[in-house]
């Protein structure tokens, strides 16, 4: 079945959406000339593929339930924020946000995420091929990233159980995360991530990227305790 | 509640198109602030007559108590005027000639070499409802209320011409919506400052600079970032050192764009929570708070496209 | 005479200091001996201006009272015209305001999602998520969307006949939820993705937006997600209200939900709860002006929310401009909440010890935060849930509801309304100078609203 071609140069973004979440699964389509459009395919739950072909806006396949969403560039903040199932891949640079208290599915950014990424996660998984900026992984809860780049300053502050793969350096770590001792069967994990991930993760080697997890020590409040906040 | 952008152009060909540019930027900021919009636009402008004294240096600004090269005042009032009248009563006062180059029916610009200082206190004296929104050598600052579509219409800004401006649109909260809380804050010759965010501590700082000489028009947040750049650059600061001061200084969530008569420069805070794009090609350096503002820019696809990173400061300099 | 003989204290022998009383020198030596403040539940308990310092100017010989029983007076309230395109029809201007499961029992959810159902109004879901129990006890169910995003999923949205973006609210402006281990149960864990036992603290800001501009694009976002169907309410703690109303609405707010200092909460810190946003008197009226002053009092809907209590408090609130109010702490009440017995295996018991254990006693209690509710309302312990029955318990909150809107009724009908959204200030008088100010409404007996050059 040819893919179904709407132009944001035409189509409103509530006419772009309706008429994506009016395909049948199995159904494709090509939304043309983004040029910075915020919202487009969110909130579906269809069994189809999406290609953006261009830049794209902020919230890109948030609150996703089932497409393949592909953009052909980059986008703006919270790409795949509350992702459920299905996946977003962005061939370019993301913004801000990216993947944002993403509960399932896969979140791929071939390029670099800005801060904050995968903050607020939820048991999704955001694969990023190159750097994330300060602040990612804040307070992610479960879930597991992979970055194959470096990570800014405040990595996996207040993490509880979501687990972050780094392949690259790491310019500080946040409140209560430590880096831990690689195992088998995280080398696997990764190995298998990376693959996922693509092209842009060929550059990773499993055996050698560092794990952050939770110290798990603020999970209780003891005032009497130096704890760090 | 707001919406900035920037051009700074490299490439000297594109300085006729300069306004096209920022009213496609500006309206299409529309969307983070509908209901008044400002903007400063650079052109290089006629030499100073002979006679006059020699340009002080590329950023320095001439004394402010000297008569030095032509300055451009662009002025604004909300009631109706006759700047003719006005001009030749000013110029009478200051004791320097002035021309005067028609900008609308409530804006105009008066270009005289007086003292920045005396001309600025004859304009208070003879028109306290006048506004001067903005003055320098190369800098025209527009300030209206109304829709960013519509203001860039009034006046004519896709005709404009020259190599760079900034601009803000804004959704105002008071009822009145007048300029009064426009950006951008221009408080020294061919210096303005856009601003997206808040910041939590200006009354604080704005208390400082009181203490120091140096008055707010408004109780605007941005207008003290202004004026606190404003004031370093007057101590010998460059610009760059005027932004890590406000960086040191003043708490908060922002993003800022500020230029001087040869700078154009970004800042974000260290949490960097508001946006802030940036495209840079051969020919320009562009900037807005969100990218689809910038979607139409020529060249933009092969564009290097980047946000600045927390704390560090961006300049382009001519 | 082996006994020693009580002494006779001094008549100033218990002088209250007004700066160090008994209930300061008890937080001091609590912080002293835990290193932390006091984490408690309900709002602020301090004295503060109150709906209780206005009053209503009813009949008189120039304006005439409706018939208390047979002339109708209208309590219909239709919240979310904006943009939506099903508005929410409610039968009162109250709703059960945003109350989490977690921090209440599953069988209090039921029970006022129950009682809300056959009086014709609205639940609204907490910092942890929808659970099914409420969606099918709840004919109208309004779903929070807040900062932690704790539950948060497209399938509950769809599922809700509302959204509510909590910015904040009323107890603690600034600050995240809080959830003690003891309450964080594996079901509760399980629907906030949290290890079972944590300290759940929440996010203050929201993690994909910041700042009114962004909101705009966000509330797109939650629409197109939802075809545009459902109202969309902007909730905040009361501090800068004139300009938070505005800016909600520009960025495209169905309704605006303005909760006072005297908010709720069913855990956090008393500085917190005690030191921040201004009383619910002062934000209705603030919130009123500032849609007047943009012209969108007809198309954007107020709720107003902290500390409303009774009838009296609901017809105030309308006549300050509120198209209605959201109560929280009340139906709790009317649940059992502070009761000195609970209802079990068909009989009244007694609560007393279960008060004891905390330290209080009926009348006293904010322990919300302990899990141990003697009556099993803010309780996730199997065993104290039970002695809240959820019939028993709805029925007790559909009985205060109805009178709250027939008190409602009665004082519009007094004051000449066939309607009790044609409430208006020039119905109130204020009893003290703090109320004439914050409500904007003339000291009873005189014409004078400090602040205000021209008369009235």
């Amino acid at each position: 079945m040819e893919p179904v071609i709407l132009s944001c140069a035409e189509l409103s973004t509530r006419e772009i959406n309706a008429a994506l979440a009016a395909l049948p699964d199995g159904a494709s389509a090509r939304v043309l000339e983004p040029r910075g459009r915020h919202n487009l395919a969110v909130g579906l739950s269809n069994r189809v593929r999406i290609d953006i072909e261009g830049n794209a806006g902020y919230f890109i396949g948030g609150l996703g339930d089932g497409p393949d969403v592909v953009v052909h560039g980059f986008t703006g903040w919270s790409v795949g924020e509350n992702l459920q199932a299905g996946s977003v891949r962005v061939e370019g640079n993301a913004s801000e946000c990216a993947g944002a208290s993403s509960r399932g599915g896969t979140i791929v950014i071939e390029g670099d995420a800005s801060s904050r990424a995968g903050i607020s996660l939820k048991g999704g998984t955001i694969l990023v091929g190159g750097n994330v900026g300060h602040m990612s992984g804040f307070m992610a809860q479960a879930g597991v990233m992979l970055i194959g780049g470096d990570a800014g300053d405040a990595l996996g502050d207040s993490l509880y159980e979501a687990v972050i793969y780094v392949a690259g350096t790491i310019a500080s770590l946040g409140s209560d995360a430590r880096i831990e001792e690689l195992t088998e069967s995280d080398v696997r994990a990764v190995k298998a991530l990376a693959e996922l991930g693509g092209a842009s993760f060929g550059h990773v080697q499993p055996e050698n990227v560092t794990r952050v997890a939770s110290a798990r020590g603020l999970y209780n409040f003891d005032a009497l305790k130096d704890q760090k906040y | 509640m707001c919406g900035i952008v920037g051009l700074h152009l490299k490439n000297p060909d594109l300085q006729p198109r300069l306004g096209e540019l920022l009213t496609q930027m500006l309206e299409a900021m529309t969307t983070r602030g509908p209901d008044s919009a400002g903007i400063a636009v650079y052109a290089d402008r006629d030499p100073a007559p002979a006679g006059h004294e020699a340009d002080p240096g590329p950023d320095q600004p001439a004394p402010p108590d000297q008569p030095g090269q032509e300055l451009r005042y662009s002025l604004r009032s909300d009631e109706t005027i006759d700047w003719d009248l006005l001009a030749k009563r000013i110029a009478a006062e200051t004791g320097r000639d002035l021309r005067v180059e028609p900008l609308g029916s409530d804006s105009a610009v008066f270009v005289s070499s007086a003292a920045e200082t005396s001309f600025l206190a004859a304009v208070r004296r003879a028109a306290p409802q006048v506004t001067v929104p903005g003055f320098g050598r190369s800098m025209v600052v527009v300030k209206d209320v109304g829709a960013p579509a519509a203001i860039c219409a009034r006046y004519g800004i896709p005709g404009w011409g020259g190599y760079q401006g900034i601009g803000h649109t804004r959704m105002a909260t008071e009822s009145a919506v007048t300029t009064a809380h426009s950006h951008p804050f221009a408080p020294a010759a061919d210096l303005a400052l856009v601003h997206n965010g808040s910041f939590s501590n200006y009354a604080t700082v704005r208390g400082r600079l009181a203490r120091q000489g140096i008055r707010c028009d408004t109780d605007n947040d941005s207008e003290v970032a202004a004026r606190l750049v404003a004031a370093r650059m007057a101590e010998g600061a460059d610009l760059a050192d005027g932004l890590r001061t406000v960086l040191k200084e003043m708490d908060g969530f922002f993003t800022l764009l500020v230029t001087t008569r040869t700078q154009f420069a970004v800042i974000r805070d260290s949490f960097a929570c508001k946006p802030a794009v940036i495209a840079e090609t051969p020919d320009y350096v562009a900037m807005a708070s969100e990218y689809h503002a910038l979607a139409g820019l020529p060249g933009i696809t092969g564009a290097r496209v980047f946000e600045p990173m927390p704390e560090e400061i961006h300049v382009w300099s001519r | 005479m082996d006994q020693p003989q009580p002494m006779n204290l001094p008549m100033d022998a218990h002088r209250r200091s007004g700066a160090f009383p008994p209930e300061v020198i008890a937080q001091i030596q609590r912080t002293a001996t835990e290193g932390h403040y006091e984490i408690r539940g309900w709002g602020a308990k301090r004295d503060l201006p109150t709906f209780d310092d206005l009053l209503f100017l009813t009949a008189s010989l120039t304006r005439y009272p409706l018939e208390g029983y047979r002339e109708k007076c209208d309590t219909s309230t239709v919240l979310g015209t904006r943009y939506a395109s099903k508005p929410l029809q409610l039968a009162i201007p109250v709703t059960i305001a945003g109350m989490s499961f977690g921090a209440l029992s599953a069988t209090a959810k039921v029970a006022l999602g129950r009682a809300a159902s056959a009086v014709g109004t609205s639940t609204t879901t907490g910092d942890g998520g929808m659970i099914a129990e409420e969606r099918a006890a709840s004919r109208l169910l309004v779903y929070q969307c807040l900062p932690s995003r704790y539950g948060f999923n497209v399938d509950d949205l769809r599922q809700a006949d509302a959204i509510e973006i909590v910015i904040g609210q009323g107890a603690k402006p600034g600050g995240g939820g809080l959830l003690l281990g003891q309450k964080v149960t594996d079901r509760v864990a399980g629907m906030r993705t949290l290890p079972a036992g944590v300290d759940q603290r929440s996010a203050s800001r929201h993690p994909d937006w910041v700042g009114p501009d962004d909101l705009r694009i966000k509330i797109e976002e939650l629409r197109e997600a939802t075809r545009w169907e459902k109202p969309v309410y902007v909730k905040f703690g009361a501090t800068r209200v004139v300009n938070d109303v505005k800016l909600a609405v520009e960025a495209g707010a169905d309704v605006v939900v303005v909760d006072g200092m005297q908010g709720g909460t069913a855990a956090t810190q008393d500085f917190f709860i005690e030191h921040t946003g201004i009383p619910t008197l002062a934000a209705v009226r603030l919130a009123a002006e500032a849609l007047r002053d943009i012209g969108m009092e007809d198309t954007v809907q107020l709720i107003a929310s902290g500390g409303i209590r009774t009838g009296a408090d609901v017809a105030k609130a309308l006549a300050l401009g509120a198209d209605a109010v959201s109560v929280g702490v009340a139906p709790l009440i009317a649940l059992g909440c502070n009761s000195p017995t609970y209802w079990q295996d068909g009989s009244d018991h007694d609560a007393s010890d279960g008060y004891q254990a905390l330290g209080t006693e009926a009348g006293y209690c904010h322990h919300c935060h302990t899990g141990r509710c003697p009556v099993g309302v803010t309780t996730q312990d199997a065993g104290l849930e039970a002695r809240l029955d959820a019939d028993r318990g709805a029925r007790q909150v559909t009985n205060y509801l109805k009178a709250m809107a027939m008190e409602t009724a009665a004082l519009a009908r007094a004051c000449g309304k066939s309607d009790v959204h044609n409430l208006e200030p020039n119905d109130l008088v204020a009893l003290i100078v703090e109320a004439a100010a914050m409500a904007q409404v003339p000291l009873a007996g005189t014409e004078w609203i400090p602040g205000r050059q021209d008369k009235i």
